[in-house]
């Protein structure tokens, strides 16, 4: 019944070997190069040159407007002081930001990490470096329950730290009774917390260790995202969660790493946090998770996931210091600051899809 | 290209069944891939060739049945485990990290650390020999045309993405490389720069078993071409004995052959 008749079709069959000598182009496209594409192009690919751009313009605004108070050694210091722990949180929001994600819960996880601290070393008398490792030990657990969430049970990462966000907070209520732990009895009991708080002289700047710990922090996250596979695992697992995974990437291994490194930072953000404010305080750092997620986005990462640096973070936070600091010194009302900060976000994501279009 | 046909194949399967339920997307089905041949394996929509490509590619574990390579009994539970063995796949739809570079992509989830201290403990890049080796591969593989291997993939053509995925497949398999439609997604000439390609891959000596709805593209590119049907062979034809339209009939259960 099998009819094999000689088949006498080669021609037909490379019938679209005449495409060999087509031109190449299926659409054309006739763009000058117009000095705004160009801008497009160099923005799409350094990313994080539209925050510094727009730091030197303020910082250069400022001390026009202010003059030397501002630019003096001791207020820049200052700046970098205020923006160290939303620096540091940023770090952990940019990690999750990275995989297309977000962390509501980031400060509350800090705050609870510094309620941990501070009750273990001065009510329960250990030592401060067992109570610090305690601390940080909580803030690991509660990056992993965020990250168990996520890729266990799938529920999306906007939901789950919202969640999250609630339960730490309450937990952190609970745990302190709400009550403050006094700066004094931290200086007298365990002073090791208020190292971060600490601070050196150079040249009439004042440093804090925390903002120290913070640049450290900076370049090991740099280090880790750039110059090792984790780090090409991370970025890769946000841009394309299918492709990574065909890659051979384990992405949910990849995220629960995330979730749990940034669990760490958190804490260590709350020994910065410690050492800013001096006392143990359960209300204090409740704007952190908002803020973080301010300094990632001034400082072009894309919260689409994949796109961004790290530094972008630090240059973000000192973004938003330079504007809060430059317009209290200039005498302005904190609502307009509060205008300010709102006016950059907007500004960001909208140069941010701007690149977006038509570069791709 | 003259393939030698009683040598040992290179990956064979015998009685493969995978059941979903009341489904059964293969149904006792075998394989025979020889070396330096590209088979194509066709079938319509549901035939249960995709499902049949996860088992040899470790995406699906059977439930019966034996998978050889090179003669050796082997069973795969993750994509992983083939890859190890040498088994690469490249899928249709563009399995490449789009605002990655091209090095980056080529080496994605099996990067090169640098040796020593550096490498062990810091576990540093070796982005220069990464870079260095993306270049040779591409340059040996005809894709010259790309020249900055640093250059993000989303700035590439869709035949250039595909063309970074089958030079990945073509660096790291060592036994069989596994291309799921590739040319799917691309537009006329890009399909033709890929199908050059996968001549390329064959000529240099790895076997392919390549999937294809595009009935022009598998008889110009095949050397045999396996039809599935109903979850299993239902038979082997080189484009030498049979029509397209032969296959098409096969394919659809309009003409029986014996079983090749």
């Amino acid at each position: 019944m099998s009819s094999v008749k000689p088949n006498a079709s080669t021609a037909v069959l490379e019938h679209d070997q005449v495409a060999d000598n087509a031109t190449g182009y299926v659409a054309k496209f006739s763009i000058k190069e117009s000095p705004m594409l160009r801008i497009k192009k160099f923005l799409h690919t350094y990313p994080v040159a539209a925050p510094s751009i727009v730091l030197l313009l303020a910082i250069f605004g400022f001390s026009l407007l202010i003059g030397g108070r501002f630019l003096h050694p001791f207020n820049l210091s200052l700046i970098l002081q205020q923006v160290t722990i939303i620096g540091v949180i940023g770090v952990a929001q940019t990690l999750i930001i990275l995989t297309a994600g977000i962390d509501l819960s980031v400060g509350a996880i800090m705050v609870l990490c510094s309620v941990v601290m501070g009750r273990m070393a001065v009510d329960l008398g250990l030592d401060a470096w067992i109570a610090l490792a305690l601390g940080i030990s909580v803030g690991a657990l509660a990056g992993f329950i965020n990250g168990l969430l996520i890729t266990r049970l799938k529920i999306p990462p906007f939901i789950a730290t919202l969640g999250s966000w609630n339960v730490f907070f309450a937990l952190n209520l609970w745990y302190s009774k709400s009550e403050t732990i006094r700066s004094q009895d931290i200086s007298s009991i365990a002073p090791l917390l208020h190292w971060t708080g600490e601070t050196i002289n150079f040249f009439g700047a004042r440093l804090t260790y925390g903002s120290l710990l913070m640049l450290g922090l900076f370049f090991l996250i740099w280090y880790a995202l750039n110059w090792t596979a984790w780090g090409r695992h991370v970025y890769a697992t946000g841009d394309d969660p299918d492709a990574a995974r065909l890659a051979g990437i384990q992405t949910n291994r990849i995220l629960m790493s995330v979730y749990v490194l940034a669990g760490v930072v958190c804490a260590i953000g709350a020994w910065v946090l410690i050492g800013r404010i001096g006392s143990v305080s359960p209300q204090a750092g409740y704007t952190a998770n908002l803020d973080s997620i301010t300094a990632v986005v001034i400082g072009g990462c894309s919260l689409f996931g994949g796109r961004g640096s790290i530094y972008g973070t630090l240059i973000g936070a000192l973004v938003v210091g330079v504007f809060r600091n430059g317009l209290a010194l200039a005498g302005v009302d904190v609502l307009w600051q509060e205008f300010t900060v709102g006016i950059l976000i907007i500004s960001a994501v909208g140069v941010d899809q701007w690149i977006r279009r038509g570069t791709v | 290209m003259s393939v030698d046909y009683k040598q040992t194949p290179v990956l064979k399967a015998s009685g493969l069944v995978k059941r979903y339920g009341s489904v059964t997307a293969i149904d006792h089905a075998d394989f025979e891939l020889f070396p330096g041949e590209i088979l194509a394996v066709i079938g319509d929509n549901g035939a249960g060739k995709s499902s049949l490509i996860k088992a040899l590619s470790g995406a699906l574990v059977p439930d019966e049945g034996e998978i050889w390579l090179e003669g050796n009994k082997v069973a795969f539970n993750t994509p992983m485990e083939a890859r190890e063995l040498g088994i690469e796949t490249v899928y249709q739809n563009l399995a490449v990290s789009p605002a990655l570079n091209i090095a980056d992509n080529l080496y994605l989830g099996r990067e090169i650390r640098k040796p020593g201290f550096l490498g062990q403990y810091l576990r540093m890049l070796d982005k220069k020999a990464m870079e260095h080796n993306a270049k040779a591969k591409m340059t040996e593989l005809g894709l010259l045309t790309i020249q900055n291997m640093s250059q993000a993939v989303e700035s590439l053509s869709g035949g250039q993405r595909q063309g970074v995925a089958v030079a990945r497949s073509a660096l790291f398999g060592s036994k069989v490389v596994i291309m799921d439609e590739p040319t799917a997604a691309l537009g006329v000439k890009e399909s033709r720069r890929v199908l050059n390609l996968i001549k390329e891959v064959r000529d240099r000596g790895l076997p392919i078993v390549l999937i294809s709805h595009n009935m022009p593209h598998v008889f110009e590119v095949a050397d045999r071409i396996h039809i599935h049907r109903l979850g299993k062979c239902a038979g082997i034809v080189t484009p030498q004995s049979h029509s397209m339209s032969d296959a098409v009939a096969i394919m659809t259960g309009a003409m029986e052959i014996e079983a090749a």
